[in-house]
């Protein structure tokens, strides 16, 4: 069930994320550093840095995992998480502050893992059955008799399953073992998993990882062709400029993580801080 | 008779104290909680009762608790290399439950072997209290509780001083803190963690016998309670930390002894679960926590 | 469409009481009162197991504490009988003293039910290791709790308690947990339980809110658990809190995971081998040891399947008729094959 208090009445207009000032730190460590980050609605924004930049730590932030110390987060201009340093009060309480992952995967941003992290031991079907869970009314007394309204639902969630998995190109695959799928196949269900739930806005964490130049281009282009088939917004974090240059409409570059640039692809790549940032790696 | 009562926590204290210790070095090294320490604890106790027992051994008190420790610390390293090495790199649950019946396997198998019945330790020590502190102190204490209050305290600090101040102590926080990189920087993990479980059990064997000589009975299910209440004492302490182990057990003996005393002798084993179930829900790393996580 | 349901339950219902009935007319036929109860303990046990694999096999949940909630059932049913001895046998004649069993079991599922919600709310913030001693920890706060109440009769036991727990009443009680399971499993819910099993953090990724469901397995189990209670207090006529304790905790972890973690039959087989191994080989006779070996063979079994075989018999896969005639079909053709006979 989606909760939406009040809908913004320009969504189109309002950026689909947005960070203000967000700030992490671990330790002595300043993993995210006032961070000031837009998606628009139907962008594909790249985020991209040296390791150990921020990038998936902001992506936890979004999320829930990370508690957000500093700044906040809005989604469709509602506030999702705020840091316990804005909230004084309620931080001695202890009592959460934003968003709980799942709460933020049913209101619309559904992310992908770096390490990929599906469900291993169950079909590939079943894994993007899960993702429709959210989708599911019945109720415990209802499966327990296996009422007309469970046989409905689950009978429609089904035929919704295996279409998506036709549309990623799993069909042939759907009923082995998800941990048994070559790894280009694996990195494909664990996006029809995300899709399942129907996501305004994807957090993709290098979806191109380990893969060869072709089966990249294929993500790329499936990446773009499932963007505009639903009207999607889409945050990915990437190391490969390829996937980077070919997909991104804008790109904003962290480093340590601090924001050092922003901009078209093409601008970004030239900019001698972001250079200089790369190059520091070595 | 506060003080008295005081007295008989801090001895019961120093028993969960020194059996705690072992599970602090074991669970910091290996990540496990180790079910089969507290029997590890008991079966010093019996090695104890044959060596010293005049009707075995009759060999004399120091050498019979050696013989205690090593045996325990040579049964600690088997239980690892069979049942735990195995698993290292299995789901932790897999572990647990290897531990879970290696614990049930000592107790059964010494019941088969030794009856379940109590058996009673040798007099190694005069019972009566000693007139100097009764005199001056105003409690009673005899020889065998201040042999086990001292032991308990000399090996806490001994270990502390091991743990922080020696090579070997330093690789076993490495090992502790990061198992992996440890490796990397070329300890070696496999004979760190063989070496922490002949300690820890070696201690617990040295409990066990003085468990045995001050509470003059023992029997194959006496390592269980003390075992849960140690690993509590543990928990409480903050597990890793073997000042916290030390603290933990005096906490804990303060606990039970109080409960005894103000509510009643049937609750003396719930304390340790109240305890437990507190310390888990607030803080679950403990007074003294080494090891924070920064999830949100 | 509706009639078409109507009649599939109808035929199932007919089918579970033909089922029950074969059953019962089988143990009176082979078996001699010392068998049936036999019989009866591993219908009992059946339920404990099936119910614990929910929480361990299914959610990926270890709980050790689970006597806990098989003692809050007995106590309340077994309270419950004796303080209404005449139950709804006035009212309804004999159907009524089935109805009064059902009322029961509900009152003792219930209270094990509100037990295990109130239990599991507090313990889902710790994993793993932890998670696991904090059951162990509640189990024996529980069997601490009900052997100081008074209206327990404590440490001397309970006793007086009617009987009437017959290969019937439990069978049909663990055919009907059977069925809860399995159509839990089923559905959306059991799908959430084994996301949470498998990778709980991609779970919450997609929206599964891994706390309530890991509280509703809980809760359902301790509700089974609690039934089994009420078979146990009715068979054992006189009981003990002592029964209740880590000790048989763990007996029903290891019924779970010798026949296999996540498989409803293998839970049944896994209470088999127990309960009924034992019996049948009586080791202590045969070898005049002085006390019953079985605790000492099962501690090894247990520490050697972890070591040997993890998934237990049946790993998490079902036993069926189709399973099973695949597997004779697999076991020939691989005799076959080792005799040189190509494949038609």
């Amino acid at each position: 069930m989606l909760e939406m208090a009040t809908e913004h009445p320009d969504k189109a207009k309002v950026p689909v994320l947005q960070s203000r000032g967000c700030s992490l730190s671990f330790g002595g460590l300043r993993a995210v550093d006032s961070l000031h980050l837009e998606v628009n609605t139907g962008e594909i924004v790249g985020l991209i840095g040296p390791n150990g930049a921020g990038k998936t730590t902001f992506f936890n932030l979004v999320c829930g995992v990370y508690r957000l110390r500093g700044g906040e987060i809005l989604f469709q201009g509602q506030t999702i998480q705020v840091g316990s340093d804005s909230s004084p009060a309620f931080s001695w309480l202890r009592k959460r502050v934003g968003l709980k992952p799942y709460q933020v995967a049913r209101l619309g941003i559904v992310r992908t893992f770096q390490n990929l992290r599906l469900f291993r031991d169950l079909s590939v079907v079943e894994n993007v059955r899960v993702g429709m869970a959210v989708r599911l009314r019945y109720g415990l007394v209802s499966s327990l008799f296996r009422s007309n309204s469970f046989i409905r639902d689950e009978e429609r969630l089904n035929e919704e399953a295996l279409a998506l998995v036709e549309r990623l190109g799993l069909s042939s695959w759907r009923n082995e073992r998800a941990g048994s799928l070559p790894y280009g196949e694996q990195r494909r269900l664990e996006l029809a998993r995300a899709l399942a739930l129907e996501p305004r806005l994807l957090l993709l964490d290098e979806p191109t990882a380990g893969m060869n130049p072709r089966e990249t281009q294929d993500v790329m282009e499936l990446i773009v062709e499932i963007r505009k088939e639903r009207n999607l917004s889409i945050l990915v974090i990437e190391h490969d400029m390829r996937v980077v240059t070919g997909i991104c409409q804008r790109v904003v570059v962290l480093d340590h993580g601090v924001k050092i640039a922003e901009g078209p692809p093409e601008t970004v790549r030239q900019d001698p801080r972001v250079i200089k940032a790369y190059l520091g790696e070595e | 008779m506060l003080s008295q009562q005081l007295v008989n926590a801090i001895t019961l204290g120093s028993v969960y104290a020194i059996i705690a210790l072992g599970y602090t070095l074991i669970y910091g090294v290996l990540k496990l909680i180790n079910f089969a320490h507290g029997d590890v604890f008991m079966v010093g106790a019996f090695v104890g009762l044959y060596t010293i027992s005049s009707a075995y051994l009759g060999l004399p008190f120091w050498l019979g608790i050696l013989l205690a420790m090593g045996a325990c610390a040579l049964l600690g390293i088997a239980i690892e290399r069979s049942a735990y090495r195995p698993l290292r790199s299995a789901p932790r649950l897999a572990a647990l439950i290897t531990a879970i019946g290696v614990s049930l396997f000592l107790e059964n198998s010494f019941q088969m072997a030794f009856g379940a019945q109590p058996r009673s330790y040798p007099p190694i020590f005069p019972k009566e209290p000693i007139p100097w502190i009764s005199h001056h102190l105003g409690v009673e204490m005899n020889f065998s509780q201040i042999l086990l209050i001292l032991v308990s305290a000399g090996l806490m600090i001994g270990l502390q001083a091991v743990v922080q101040g020696t090579r070997f102590g330093r690789a076993i926080r490495a090992v502790s803190f990061d198992l992996q990189t440890s490796q990397l920087m070329g300890i070696r993990t496999d004979r760190i963690i063989v070496l922490t479980f002949a300690l820890g059990s070696a201690l617990a064997g040295a409990g066990g016998v003085l468990y045995g000589a001050y509470y003059g009975s023992i029997d194959p299910t006496m390592g269980i309670m003390p075992g849960i209440k140690a690993f509590v004492a543990a928990v409480l302490g903050g597990i890793g930390s073997v000042p916290g182990a030390m603290f933990g057990g005096l906490i804990m003996g303060l606990a039970e002894v109080s409960v005894v005393q103000f509510v009643g002798s049937q609750y003396r084993d719930a304390v340790a679960f109240a305890v437990l179930i507190l310390i888990l829900l607030v803080k679950p790393t403990g007074l003294f926590a080494r090891y924070q996580s920064e999830r949100g | 469409m509706k009639g078409n349901r109507l009649a599939t339950a109808a035929i199932t219902l007919m089918a579970a009481a033909l089922f029950l009935a074969l059953l019962n007319w089988g143990a009176h036929l082979f078996f001699g009162p010392y068998g049936r109860r036999l019989l009866i303990a591993w219908g009992i046990n059946s339920l404990l197991a099936v119910s614990l694999n929910l929480v361990n096999g299914q959610t990926g949940q270890f709980s050790l504490g689970h006597a806990g909630f098989m003692a809050v059932g007995a106590y309340a049913s077994a309270l419950l009988a004796i303080s209404q001895p005449e139950g709804f046998g006035p009212f309804l004649g004999d159907t009524g003293s089935y109805l009064w069993i059902l009322a029961l079991f509900l009152a003792a599922g219930s209270a094990a039910a509100l037990v295990g919600v109130l239990v599991a709310i507090p313990i889902f913030r710790l994993r793993g290791d932890y998670l696991a001693i904090a059951t162990l920890g509640f189990g024996e706060m529980i069997f601490v709790i009900v052997l100081n109440l008074p209206a327990t009769g404590g440490a001397r036991g309970l006793g007086g308690i009617p009987e009437h727990t017959t290969v019937l009443v439990a069978f049909g009680a663990l055919l009907v947990g059977v069925v809860i399971v399995k159509n839990l499993v089923g559905s959306r819910f059991g799908r959430a339980f084994a996301s949470i099993r498998e990778d709980e953090t991609a779970a919450e990724a997609v929206g599964i809110n891994t706390t309530k469901y890991k509280v509703l397995a809980f809760t359902v189990a301790a509700f089974l658990a609690g039934v089994a209670g009420s078979l146990y207090a009715h068979h054992q006529v006189f009981m003990v809190p002592h029964s209740f304790r880590f000790m048989k905790s763990v007996e029903i972890v290891i019924m779970c995971i010798l026949g296999g973690s996540g498989s409803i039959t293998g839970a049944i087989l896994g209470a088999g081998v127990l309960t009924m191994l034992p019996e049948w080989l009586r080791l202590q006779e045969r070898f005049r040891l002085k006390v019953d070996p079985r605790m000492v063979i099962f501690s090894a079994l247990l520490v050697v399947l972890m070591l040997v075989r993890r998934q237990g018999l049946l790993g998490n896969r079902e036993l069926s008729f189709s399973s099973l005639r695949a597997a004779i079909k697999k076991l020939g053709k691989n005799t076959l094959d080792r005799k040189g006979i190509a494949d038609a």
